[in-house]
């Protein structure tokens, strides 16, 4: 037992805590749970652990996945609930396993997304962003290392399944994750930009589940 | 959460600071508790939750079953905006609640720049900002900190101040305040019945008249409040509360470490600083409860750092054996420990060189004057001779960049003490020229200077700042005679400097100024990117008031000083004899040598300082 991959949950108020800062969480919950942890050697050693898909400040997950080290055997049964015991609010351990598979073959995320409309009605505007989305030409201005672009979202959502209550339009969709990643936020700022009348006045994204390229579950 | 919180947060700069839901915050049920306390600090989280004092209190109070502290800071600008045009109220981190539905407000005033935050933090909650214009009881509004040794700039707004430490201070007014509330007195009776709680000063109990040329010429009590409110003090170190399972931001603060605290007060006694007289008398906590207290922290932590606190720890009597037994548990699980607030001395190089065993970046040392004459009349027990034997044990130790930090304007300074700190950071690099071991790797000497402000109940309380021409010309002067490309040079602004001296020996009259500030826009002033010095000299000229007055001008020695009700344990008389022997350059011992018989040890229960 040397590297081992722990599923987590990420909600309520910790959804604000950056990549950064839960990369330092994450070390100080498993010192204070007393998990031997594997350090880098050398000269400023620092905790050998990996977040596998970086998640965006605000956005909420039922299903992040993290790779760590560890330098002697531990309970895989029992270690969800020591972290648990220990965690900040909105961090909660699911499930502790040695994993068969390289996070590079994570490639679909299903999303749940939350597009509130504070005046509108939604039932009216449902068909509309279906079929804005339905299109194979939905693109989005991105900045990217290279510069800003244009970018085709079509190809890399799949599964969009819309529903209407009042107040809100929720879809639940897959995004590809990995090579290229789409941030869901991308959905809204396309709307902004090419259909302003349907762009809802807050947008709220949920990771539910992460998948491989031929759509088996992601472990 | 809040639906309108929801969506402002991903539109401000670290919204981590803004949610609560640290590991270690203390939640209790609402409906449960009997009085509900927002302890609010006027900066940042970042800030606030760096703050010792914070930390110790909101434990402190919490450790009460039946009354809930919860944390409330000051929102960065981008979320101040975002909540006043989204209309939501200051609220506190732990519930979420709004600052209006607590039963009090504590603010702690650890520095004056932030006095016009406390407003801004009670606009913010929809409270009024005058302990006048609050007609009922409830909500209680007072405040703690050290810049309540001079209590009158604030005092319009405050309901009541506690001067000292605040551990037991504050649960008594707490539950006095219960009482009153449960049995619906009026504020004036509780303001009167508080102002019998030794070390609670309440401002409305005291009435300030001028003489015609703006001096203070009496500050009468009212309605048998007490001649003189004495600072309160803990005792006992060891019995005392102290928190050893902190809570841990999930975001990066300033100091993300743990704290431990050695001891109080400093046997120094440099004239020029404030910290060194108001925390008197000598406390010590035992190494056993530093190493205790620092196992149990770090292990309810899990940070990787833990830092032992003091005002010079040098000076701490059982350093080594507090240092070793924390090594002992810290170096097999890769914790560092570090110690700031050293003396320039062969015994703390020592230390040093057993502490930071890889990484030897920078040591900082305070000379604060350029030369010998200078230091002694500051009373800096410290010589040339000592600080460039600790520099060339730290070169051939491996440390490569030496911070020294002084001041300008210190009272009798000339030129000639000026060009001395350039002539000693010049010796620095000379001694790294002659013992580094390692001279590829370069060096990186660096000159800090800040302008002086006298502080009150310090012996330079009567003193003159220098006008800010004249600070700006020491700067220049100093500027120019630094030559060494190894050694560059900071200093302090003069305006933030002017202005703070001018709050920190203000009277009650400069409240108008803090207002007149505020309304203008004016928060976070102890930032560079808030502070607006052109509003200030406004805000002074349209109250008609001279900030020159108070912070340029030397108070004769009868002189009725604003914070003349305040005692905080040093005797007035020790302070003239430290003024006097200044300008003798005269030095005085460290209270281990001799004692001063200062006063500050008739606030120890058994009497005995630690000095």
């Amino acid at each position: 037992m040397d590297k081992l991959r722990l599923r987590f949950r990420k909600t309520g108020k910790a959804v604000y805590i950056s990549h950064l800062d839960l990369m330092r969480v994450m070390q100080r919950i498993f010192l204070r749970a007393g998990t031997p942890i594997k350090y880098s050697e050398g000269f400023n050693p620092h905790a050998l652990i990996s977040i596998c898909l970086p998640l965006s400040v605000g956005t909420a997950s039922e299903c992040e996945l993290m790779d760590f080290r560890v330098t002697r055997d531990v309970d895989l049964a029992a270690l969800p609930g020591t972290l648990n015991a220990v965690s900040p609010e909105g961090v909660r351990f699911l499930e502790a396993y040695e994993p068969e598979r390289r996070a590079a073959q994570i490639k679909w995320l299903r999303m749940s997304c939350g597009f509130d409309y504070d005046t509108r009605d939604t039932s009216a505007l449902l068909p509309a962003l279906e079929a804005y989305f339905a299109s194979p030409e939905v693109k989005v201005t991105r900045r990217t290392k290279r510069g800003e672009g244009e970018f085709g979202l079509a190809p890399h959502l799949r599964e969009m399944s819309w529903t209407a209550e009042p107040g809100i339009v929720r879809l639940e969709c897959l995004v590809s994750a990995q090579e290229p990643t789409v941030n869901p936020e991308l959905l809204a700022a396309s709307l902004r930009e090419h259909a302003p009348e349907l762009a809802p006045d807050f947008a709220r994204f949920t990771r539910l589940e992460t998948y491989d390229a031929d759509m088996a579950v992601f472990r | 959460m809040d639906k309108a919180l929801e969506r402002i947060l991903p539109a401000v700069q670290k919204p981590a600071r803004y949610t609560g839901g640290e590991y270690n915050e203390v939640v209790k049920d609402k409906r449960e508790v009997k009085l509900r306390m927002a302890f609010c600090f006027p900066d940042v989280y970042e800030i606030g939750m760096s703050n010792l004092g914070m930390r110790i209190l909101y434990g402190c109070i919490n450790a009460e079953p039946d009354i809930w502290c919860e944390r409330v800071f000051a929102p960065w600008g981008d979320m101040a905006e975002q909540m006043r045009e989204n209309h939501i109220p200051l609220y506190a981190l732990e519930s979420g609640d709004p600052v209006s539905a607590f039963d009090v407000l504590g603010f702690s005033l650890g520095y004056e720049m932030a006095y016009c935050t406390v407003l801004d933090m009670l606009d913010m909650s929809g409270i009024p900002l005058r302990s006048a214009d609050r007609p009922g009881l409830v909500p209680l509004v007072f405040a703690g900190g050290t810049s309540c040794c001079n209590p009158e700039p604030m005092a319009p707004f405050l309901d009541l101040m506690v001067l000292g430490e605040g551990e037991e201070v504050d649960i008594e007014v707490l539950r006095l305040f219960q009482k009153a509330r449960d049995e619906g007195w009026e504020k004036r009776r509780f303001l009167a019945e508080a102002a019998r709680i030794p070390g609670v000063y309440v401002p409305s109990l005291y009435e300030p008249e001028w003489n015609a040329d703006g001096t203070l010429r009496a500050m009468t009590p009212l309605e048998g409040a007490p001649e003189r409110v004495t600072k309160r003090i803990v005792s006992n170190l060891d019995a005392a509360y102290y928190p050893t399972a902190p809570i841990v931001p999930s975001t990066e603060i300033v100091h993300d470490r743990v704290n431990v605290e050695l001891f109080r007060g400093c046997v120094r006694g440099c004239r020029f600083c404030q910290a060194g007289y108001v925390y008197r008398p000598i406390r010590a906590r035992s190494a056993e409860r530093v190493i205790e207290i620092g196992k149990e922290s770090l292990k309810n932590t899990g940070c990787q750092e833990a830092t032992l606190l003091s005002l010079s720890s040098s000076d701490y009597k059982h350093l080594t054996a507090a240092c070793d037994g924390l090594l002992d548990w810290c170096e097999p699980q890769n914790i560092s420990l570090s110690l700031p607030s050293l003396r320039a001395d062969n015994f703390s190089m020592e230390l040093m060189s057993r502490l930071q065993k890889v990484r030897r970046g920078g040591l900082t040392f305070a000379p604060e004057a350029g030369t010998q004459r200078l230091r002694d009349v500051i009373n800096k027990n410290v010589t040339e001779e000592e600080l460039l034997n600790t520099c060339r044990i730290a070169f051939e130790g491996g440390w490569n960049a030496i911070k020294l930090y002084f001041m300008l304007g210190l009272p009798t300074e000339t030129d000639e003490d000026v060009r001395g700190i350039a002539e000693l950071a010049s010796k620095v690099l000379h001694v790294w020229r002659q013992y580094s071991p390692n001279k590829q790797r370069g060096v990186r000497i660096t000159v800090s200077t800040s302008c002086f402000i006298p502080k009150p109940h310090s012996p330079f309380q009567w003193e003159a700042q220098v006008p800010m021409e004249e600070y700006r010309r020491r700067v220049e002067l100093l500027r120019g005679s630094i030559t060494a490309k190894n050694v560059s040079y900071n200093w302090h602004d003069a305006d933030t400097s002017f202005v703070e001296a001018a709050l920190s020996r203000g009277d009650r009259r400069v409240a108008d100024v803090i207002e007149a500030v505020w309304r203008a826009g004016g928060r976070m002033e102890a930032w560079s990117d808030y502070f607006r010095f052109g509003r200030w000299m406004e805000a002074f000229s349209s109250c008609g008031l001279d900030p020159a007055f108070y912070a340029s001008r030397e108070r004769a020695e009868d002189e009725l000083l604003p914070w003349c009700r305040i005692d905080m344990g040093v005797r007035t008389g020790l302070l003239l004899r430290e003024r006097h022997r200044a300008y003798e350059a005269r030095l005085s011992p460290d209270c281990r040598a001799e004692c001063s018989a200062c006063g500050a040890a008739k606030l120890l229960e058994e009497g005995v300082c630690d000095g």
